[in-house]
């Protein structure tokens, strides 16, 4: 049913396509074509080559690397559909976005909502220019899946706080330069006595120490706050709001942890050509180990339905304003199948899918394996697959407590 | 839930009032004591074609309404959770035939009757137990002969479109067709149908692939049946666990229950995005055949595992035949052994996807 309006959006669209294809034209380098952003991940150092500077540069710029957020703050203040063209062009021309990690995937949408005016004009820009790496203070030694238990101490010292405490897998504390934590301003209360603030990691008395994981990355760390002093402009909304805060953020988190695209992306070759690669098809070019066949196909059934249900999430959430308890389900699906895909690339590939180093091993299949060690995390971190269980139970399905 | 226009919603909520206030289950329980001819009732079906639900993938020229696969999925979806028994999905199944492959003149002969739902169709397929997508009934001078197994809604049609060996033939009750009841656990209307030189009528007008076209519909509008009695199993049992007292505590206050029934909750998040897919396919016209599979074999698994926790969650009293509960699982297994069964349909991902 053709409508009036449709033809002159369409022309709309059309034309914000074409200004999309020359910015590519012109400033996405051709070396970088295909390849992934390392500056996004929090797994590494930064390593940034000319090019690849120049080309976050020319994002930031534009704000296209966060293509939704308000221009007054250095955003895209793209439209929804604007920004899916945007990265069906990039998708095309073989571009990433240069501008990612726990700033836009979590902080900056936090902050959008809770921050103040000052907060705002300070903290965003810089993310969306791809400029500040942040840091997540959660979790703390006794404080994981129980986080309103958290200890880190806040003292009120009329202009400033004095923090005190420890944090624990701060993922990627070791090169990050500020912290957003969740601290505690008030021993009286669990929930209402905790606060968010935002912690530089080079002020004195931070100190980090990084732990290796099972994949042998140490992309994450104990952090350390002995009497660090926090600007009280540093607070993010009001004291005792920090759970509210945080809690908001966490549904982020999960939005983008449950990982539609960035989780295909990182996936990387197709189970089954990898199983054309590794195991013996039959005559008519279907994999001849009928068991082997039957589990991708079941695997990738369900991705496909899991890929579906992110989708719809997006459009009902859209139709609904803002971020849903949904989060929790995509959050326990997308992880979950991401794991059981990484065991499968491994069952495929037989003993060559577990090199650890070296000879006889191509780099795909060493960084198959670091992935496959690495998603364990994912369905513990952000919220375990058993809290997010307790949350879809209780706030979604409305299930009691036990009394 | 897909974002519904003003008149999707409408519609639903139309089928979903009706549903519920005017044909409960309680509805099927008195078609299974009364046994009807046709093993449903026709003053519900006569109800049902006039609300136009018979017509609502016909084209309006064929008085049909033409309101897309995604409004014909979710009247079916509401008909899923009361059980009701209907030939809607057989008869909109053949009317689809005939839209796809029909010339004018068999659209102009069956179409109008189809979408008022005085013509009941249906399709009549496999010739074994299981779904194979082979077919060796066979057409001479006109005259079909073959035995169909268990086709759905046999005792009210009057059209059946049947799958012989060179493609899709339209056959009418009467001379030459033959019905023996085989009486399945669902209890709905299903029979063997043989036919013996019965005149039939070739639907020559589709493409080559029109067989599969049908089995691919056929495919995704069952599954819109699952997801309503997959969603009816999960809400009953929801509130089931609320309302049961074990150990001084409602039964809902267990954890090892709330993680059951948040795993059925993603999975039923699943089955209903690939469902929903599947009719955004048909009405997009593209896509088809894989989202077909995506959505008959999530349809399979999901509904498999709801209706045996279903049964698990209430305890004993879910073993009673005065419980619905029950009458989910036993129709369940009939829907997925229907169009392909979970292997098959994984065969058919695969081919489909070319490993
Ligand atoms: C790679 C990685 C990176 C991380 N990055 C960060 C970061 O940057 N910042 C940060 O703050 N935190 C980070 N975390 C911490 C993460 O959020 C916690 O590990 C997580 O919340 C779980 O807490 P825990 O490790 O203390 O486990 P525990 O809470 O001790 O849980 C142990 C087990 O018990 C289960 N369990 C706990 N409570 C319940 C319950 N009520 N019901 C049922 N089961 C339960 C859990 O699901 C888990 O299986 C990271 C973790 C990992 C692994």
């Amino acid at each position: 049913m053709a409508t009036l309006a449709e033809p002159q959006t369409a022309s709309a669209d059309d034309t914000f396509r074409e200004e999309v294809r020359s910015f590519l034209a012109e400033n996405f380098p051709p070396d970088l074509k295909n390849k992934g952003n390392a500056l996004a991940s929090v797994e590494g150092p930064t390593q940034e080559g000319p090019a690849e500077k120049a080309w976050r540069e020319a994002m930031g710029a534009r704000g296209w690397g966060v293509p939704t957020w308000p221009k007054e703050y250095g955003g895209g203040g793209l439209t929804r559909k604007q920004a899916a063209i945007l990265n069906e062009e990039m998708a095309k021309a073989g571009a990433y976005n240069p501008i990612g990690g726990m700033g836009v995937m979590m902080f900056g949408p936090t902050l959008l909502e809770y921050g103040s005016e000052e907060q705002k004009q300070e903290h965003i820009p810089p993310i969306a220019r791809g400029e500040i790496r942040w840091c997540q203070g959660y979790s703390e030694p006794n404080a994981g899946s129980d986080l309103a238990n958290l200890q880190t101490f806040a003292e009120d010292k009329g202009d400033h706080y004095l923090v005190n405490g420890q944090k624990t897998w701060t993922s990627g504390g070791q090169w990050a330069d500020k912290c957003f934590a969740i601290v505690r301003t008030d021993r009286s209360d669990k929930h209402h006595g905790i606060s968010f603030m935002l912690i530089d990691m080079d002020a004195p008395g931070v100190e980090v120490r990084p732990i290796q994981m099972i994949s042998g990355m140490s992309p994450f760390c104990e952090t350390f706050f002995t009497d660090v002093k926090v600007p009280k402009e540093n607070l993010v909304g009001k004291e005792g709001q920090g759970w509210t805060i945080g809690k908001r953020l966490l549904q982020h988190e999960r939005t983008n942890l449950s990982g539609g695209g960035s989780m295909a992306r990182m996936m990387g070759s197709s189970l089954a050509d990898t199983a054309k690669k590794y195991v013996e098809t039959d005559d008519t070019g279907a994999i001849a180990d009928k068991t082997l066949r039957d589990k991708i196909a079941d695997f990738e059934i369900r991705w496909q339905s899991f890929l579906l249900t992110a989708k719809r999430a997006v459009e009902e959430s859209k139709a609904a304003g803002g971020v849903s308890e949904i989060s929790s389900v995509l959050k326990k699906l997308g992880t979950k199948l991401g794991q059981e895909r990484a065991e499968l690339m491994i069952e495929i590939q037989g003993l060559q899918g577990l090199g650890w180093e070296g000879e006889g091993f191509t780099d795909s299949e060493l960084a198959g394996v670091r992935a496959w060690l690495f998603g364990k995390a994912t369905t513990i971190y952000g919220g375990s697959t058993e809290i997010q269980n307790n949350i879809i139970a209780k706030r979604v399905l409305g299930m009691l407590d036990h009394q | 839930m897909a974002i519904l226009n003003e008149e999707q919603e409408m519609l639903r909520d139309m089928a979903r009032g009706w549903a519920t206030n005017e044909n409960p289950i309680t509805a099927w329980r008195k078609v299974r004591t009364e046994k009807p001819a046709e093993g449903y009732s026709p003053d519900v079906w006569r109800t049902m074609g006039e609300m136009g639900w018979a017509g609502i993938v016909i084209p309006e020229e064929f008085g049909g309404s033409d309101f897309g696969w995604m409004s014909a999925g979710l009247v079916v979806e509401e008909l899923g959770k009361t059980l009701t028994a209907s030939p809607m999905i057989a008869s909109t199944l053949a009317a689809s035939a005939i839209v796809l492959g029909g010339s004018d003149e068999q659209k102009q002969k069956w179409l109008p009757r189809l979408a008022t739902g005085e013509v009941v169709g249906t399709l009549a397929f496999d010739e074994g137990p299981r779904h194979t997508g082979r077919y060796s009934a066979a057409v001479d001078g006109g005259k079909l002969s073959g035995t169909k197994a268990f086709v759905h809604e046999a005792h009210g049609a009057t059209l059946f479109v049947v799958a012989a060996a060179d493609g899709l033939y339209l056959v009418e009750k009467g001379d030459g067709v033959s019905l023996s009841d085989r009486k399945l656990t669902d209890q709905r209307s299903h029979a063997e149908v043989t036919f013996n030189g019965a005149a039939a009528d070739k639907l020559a007008n589709g493409r080559e692939d029109l067989v599969d076209q049908v089995l691919d519909r056929a495919r995704i509008l069952t599954a819109a049946e699952m997801l309503g009695m997959a969603q009816q199993v999960f809400d009953v049992t929801l509130d089931y666990l609320k309302q049961r007292v074990q150990f001084n505590q409602v039964l809902a206050s267990f954890q090892a229950l709330q993680h059951r029934m948040a795993d059925l909750f993603g999975d039923l998040a699943m089955m209903r995005s690939a469902v929903e897919g599947g009719l955004e396919a048909l009405d997009g016209g593209y896509g088809i055949p894989r989202a077909a599979t995506v959505a008959k074999a999530e349809a399979n698994r999901v509904l498999h595992t709801m209706s045996r926790e279903g049964i698990q969650l209430h305890g004993g009293i879910g073993m009673t035949d005065e419980y619905d509960v029950g009458f989910f699982l036993k129709r369940a297994r009939v829907l997925e052994s229907s169009w392909g069964s979970t292997g098959y349909l994984k065969n058919r991902f695969a081919a489909l996807a070319g490993y």
